[in-house]
Order: C-alpha cells, then structure tokens, then sequence
C-alpha cells in the first residue's frame, strides 16, 4: 500500500506550491508557486528534495499530519513550534515519522507563512506543467484548494530509509530588514515628483489585506500625474500597483496576469519573499535600485538557493546550539551572516 | 475603456523595466486594432526569435510583457534585441488568421440582459443579435481568468455602461459585453458585464491538449443557434467550433 499522510487538522490556509505555473500567463493563468521560494527551497533540501518540488506553504499556522504507512520523512522551513505525538521535535530539521506518527505544525513566532516538505515529494499529478495550487481559479494542488481536515495526500516515496537527519541554521540564511528593494518602472512616469518622493522617502505599513494575491499597504498619498487609469498590461512579480486611493499593492504569487492601474516599480525577485513575510503592522521602506545592481542582487540570490544543500549539517551538531536556541531562531532578526 | 478604431497612431516603441526578471514593449497607447495587430506580430517575432533566457511573453493591448530568467541573459542585451524586432513593424502582415466561429444561444434563460441591452440601445432583440452575430471579432489579449479573452469589436451601437450591480456568479460560456468590449467567461464567475447569451462550447478546458481554445491576436465570430441546437451541443463532450482562415490584417499602422 501507497504511503499517506492524513491531515488530522489543517492551517488556516495551507495549500501545495512549487515555483510556479509557467507560460501560461499570455492566456490568463496566474504563475502562483511559493511566495518565498527561499524557505520553500530550504524545506525541500532538507528531504533531499530539489528546490522545485512541490511542498505545503502553511499561512501563520501549520497542519496536524499523521502517517498511513512510512516511514515518511518531512521537515518544517518557518519558526514554528512542533511536536510528534505531543513530544517537541525541531523545525528546521528532517524528522522520520512511523506509521500512526502525528507531526503538530503550531503557529509560526516570526513570519507569516513556513512551508513543510516530504522526502520524494506528494504525488499529484500537474496541472499545465505545475502543482502549484491558484485557489481563486482552482488549478493545481489538491483538487485546487487548500488542504482540509480528513484529506489524504498521497506521497511518491512508501518508506523513507533511515539515514542521519539532517539541520539547517536559519542564522546561515540571509538577513532580511525593513528594506524592500525596487527597480522603479514600467510606470513611474505616471507619478509626479511628490510622489515619487513619498513612495521612495517614507515608510509603509503592511494592511490587513494581504494575502497571496498581493499585500495592501498603508502610509503616505502616491500622487498621479494624470488620472489612474491606463490600458490594462501585463503584471510582473512584484509589480508595485498606485490605484485611486493613492495607496500602494504589491502583487504576488497569485496576482492576476494583467490589469489597469499604473505601476510605479517592482519589488526585486530576491525581496519579494522578504515583503511577503511581513505581518499587517509591520512597517517596510522600498528604495531604489538600479538594474546593475538589481541584476548582482539576484546572481547573489541565486547563489543562495543553489547553495542550500551546502548549508545542511547533521542533526546531532544541533545540540551545539542547546534547545533553547533551537526553539528560538528567528530567522527575520537581522543576524550577520555570510552573504549580507 | 474606450475603443479607437479610427485611423490609429504610428509605433513609438519603448522599452520599460519591470523589475530583474521582465521587460516590457511598449508599442504605443490606447486600444486600436492595428496596434493590437502589431502586439502580435512582435509577440510572434519573438517566439521566432527565440531569445536565450527569455521564459514566457504577455502580450496585450499595446504592450507584450516579457518575462526572462536573469541567470540566462541581461537585460540590456534582451532589451536591445527586442528593440530590433520592432522595426518594421507598422507593416501589415500577409500571414492568415485564425477565426473561431461560435456557436451561441442568445437570450432567454442563457442570455438574461438581452431585453435589458436592446431597449437600452433602440433595438429589438433580434437586431442586437445580428449585430453580434455580424461584427468580425479580435482576441486583444487574455487576462483576468483562465482562457478569458478581450474581444474588441463590439459595435459602437452596442456600447454600454456595466451593470450597476455585478452578477455574483455567471456560467462558464457566458458571452457578455461590457463598455465596448464583448467576452466569452471561460469558467463560472462573477461579472458586471451583461449577459447576453451562452456558448456550449468549453472556452478552457484541460482535458483537451490545448486547453485554451482562443489565442492572443485570433478573431473570433459569433453564430446564433436554437436552444434546442445548444442543448444538443451541450450534450456532445469535447465539441470544438468551426474554424476558418481569414486574410491577414488588411490595414498597418500610420508611419
């Protein structure tokens, strides 16, 4: 018999991602895939997995999973509390669960979405080349939603080998601050100098409305220079939108693929999972970069992702760290690290 | 948004940055076929290319959206290149295309603003749908929703406000027109456009190898049929609409 994992309870809003649905925006399709690829790579590498593999992104708090059948290995990327049949076990670390196992997600300290992934992957069949799930359409994923308590996720691997387990130090990750970087554009003619002023010189803070579509934010009027209207383009990641109100949205993972509001920058690649981690409350800066730097910015990235496995350590060296360390990174702390 | 189909301006392309990983080609401004037209055939231009390090494009109205992978290529090259592909493009393109021809049921339990769209026009039902039925389509882009296509052509006769008050859901093969511009919904979704009839035709459905049955840049017209012709439709699963081959477009864009 196939391996399952059960979900006893669901997150508020957990749903199977992947990079992202890819060339199907010329007719309509939203990319969705993992709003940040960075934690979602982390957790895949931490199973072994490769960084594209699909894996549950869990929103301010995770799920309740039980095993049918494994041994399964799965590990937590996010600042979350864990438990196996109510014994704490690390995040940031590949757990090995046997059959009638229960791994407890808790609610992430720091954050607002953490990702767990499973050695070989869940095995669900794409949909346009991707499992990543776009809920307000209802593609991807799981029959196109989020989990839900009592569904069964069906996983690749039957029977985990028992090897060494393996950690990661998210202090190794890089820091990420109030800062979001931008490359000003395709719009910003639209705006005048004022506003221009206030978007770059003032500080935003992230509103209750902010979800995988896109974040709201609240701060200072981005004054037009001619209405707010332009003939519907194309969205780009990341894409800074100035509706009527003068307040800005930054578009997601599962932003629709055109619309008609001017856009007066786009938040960099490497930043967008930094911005997508912020809580309503928390107040953020966007300052401009320029597309060398943009471009150096992103090689940077890429190194990062690439060098995930690298990071990795056996798990017994955790004990370095002591439990109470274990249980209190914080991965948004703006600790020194190798690459910032 | 309102439509210009008088003669339309010339090209001024630009190159927009739209953060490290897209570009965007501007062609010009406002909504006109030919300068859809000349989305399309740079769209098509860059397909052909086949730039190192270009992903997927977007094209719409006026602008194509495209989409790179930084590891793969600068964007200064890119922009470069795509700046080339724009020259000449004001030229009319002798290539065939694609016409859909859609089967839809107007009025009735399937088209419920027909009456509404009529009386507020001065016309009977029948002659709105003749109007539909005449007017040669174009697919300006996809956007909002799976497979869902902007058709610009709507005769000027037939041009309206949305509804006051949104749908909160519409069938997936609603055809229904908003401002001047008409759309088939190619899922069940909400919608201030008015409903004027129903297609049995699956505008996107993933059973098929190409799920999205318009293209970017294709033409589309409408052909009236019976509910009782619908329903027979409806019943035959994975039906397809006629097609033909139509001249290319006949008139360039202004130098």
């Amino acid at each position: 018999m196939s391996s399952h994992l059960r979900v006893a309870a669901a997150g508020p809003s957990s749903t199977v991602q992947d990079r992202g649905r890819v060339g199907y925006q010329r007719y309509g399709v939203s990319v969705a895939g993992a709003v940040d690829p960075l934690l979602h790579a982390a957790a895949n590498a931490l199973v072994g997995n490769p960084a594209g593999e699909g894996a549950v992104e869990f929103t301010m708090a995770g799920d309740s999973l039980t095993v049918e059948g494994g041994p399964v290995r799965v590990a937590v990327a996010g600042d979350a509390a864990l438990t196996i049949d109510d014994e704490p076990a690390p995040a940031w670390t590949s757990l090995r669960l046997r059959d009638g196992q229960t791994l407890r997600i808790g609610a992430l300290r720091e954050g607002t979405r953490g990702y767990w992934a499973v050695e070989g992957g869940l095995a669900l069949a794409p949909v346009l080349g991707s499992v990543a799930t776009h809920a307000r359409t209802g593609l991807g994923g799981l029959a196109g939603g989020a989990l839900k308590t009592g569904d069964r996720l069906p996983l690749r691997l039957d029977d985990a080998a028992d090897r060494g387990e393996l950690t990661l130090d998210p202090s190794l990750l890089p820091a990420r601050g109030a800062d979001i970087r931008v490359v000003l554009g395709p719009q910003d003619d639209a705006f005048t100098p004022a506003g221009i002023a206030a978007f770059l010189e003032e500080s935003f803070t992230v509103s209750h409305e902010a979800d995988r579509m896109g974040y709201r934010l609240n701060g200072p009027v981005i004054e037009h220079a001619r209405g707010f209207n332009i003939t519907s383009d194309g969205i780009p990641l990341g894409a800074v939108q100035v509706p009527g109100t003068g307040q800005p949205i930054v578009l997601l993972a599962d932003r629709q693929t055109t619309g008609g509001y001017p856009k007066i920058a786009c938040v960099i690649g490497p930043d967008v999972g930094a911005l997508a981690q912020k809580r309503p409350g928390e107040r953020l800066r966007f300052r401009a970069v320029a597309t060398a730097e943009a471009q150096a910015l992103h090689a940077r990235h890429r190194d990062v992702l690439a060098g995930l496995p690298g990071l990795l350590r056996p798990a017994g060296a955790f004990a370095l760290y002591g439990s109470e360390r274990l249980l209190g990174f914080n991965l948004i702390g703006g600790v020194v690290t190798g690459w910032d | 948004m309102s439509e210009t189909p008088a003669s339309p301006p010339g090209l001024s392309p630009r190159l927009l940055p739209a953060g490290d990983g897209a570009l965007i080609v501007e062609l010009g401004e406002g909504i006109a076929p030919a300068l859809n037209a000349a989305v399309h055939r740079l769209d098509r231009r860059i397909a052909d290319a086949a730039l190192p390090g270009v992903v997927e494009t977007v094209p719409t109205y006026r602008s194509v959206l495209v989409v790179f992978d930084p590891a793969r290529t600068h964007p200064d090259r890119l922009g470069q290149a795509l700046l080339g592909l724009t020259e000449g493009l004001s030229q009319p393109s002798p290539e065939p295309q694609r016409r859909w021809v859609i089967p839809v049921c107007f009025g009735g339990i399937h088209g419920e603003d027909l009456d509404d769209v009529a009386r507020r026009a001065g016309l009977t039902t029948a002659e709105v749908t003749a109007l539909h039925c005449a007017a040669d389509y174009r697919v300006y882009m996809l956007g909002f929703s799976p497979g869902f296509a902007y058709l610009g052509g709507l005769p000027e006769a037939l041009h309206q406000p949305r509804r006051e008050n949104p749908r909160m859901m519409t069938p997936a093969g609603s055809v229904i027109q908003g401002g001047a511009q008409a759309a088939i919904s190619p899922i069940a979704m909400p919608s201030g456009w008015h409903l004027l009839g129903r297609t049995p035709v699956r505008i996107f459905d993933l059973r098929r190898d190409q799920p999205f049955l318009l293209a970017p840049g294709d033409r589309v017209r409408f052909a009236s049929v019976p509910v009782v012709e619908f329903d027979r439709m409806a019943a035959c699963d994975g039906l397809l609409p006629d097609s033909e081959t139509v001249a290319g477009d006949v008139a360039g864009v202004a130098a």
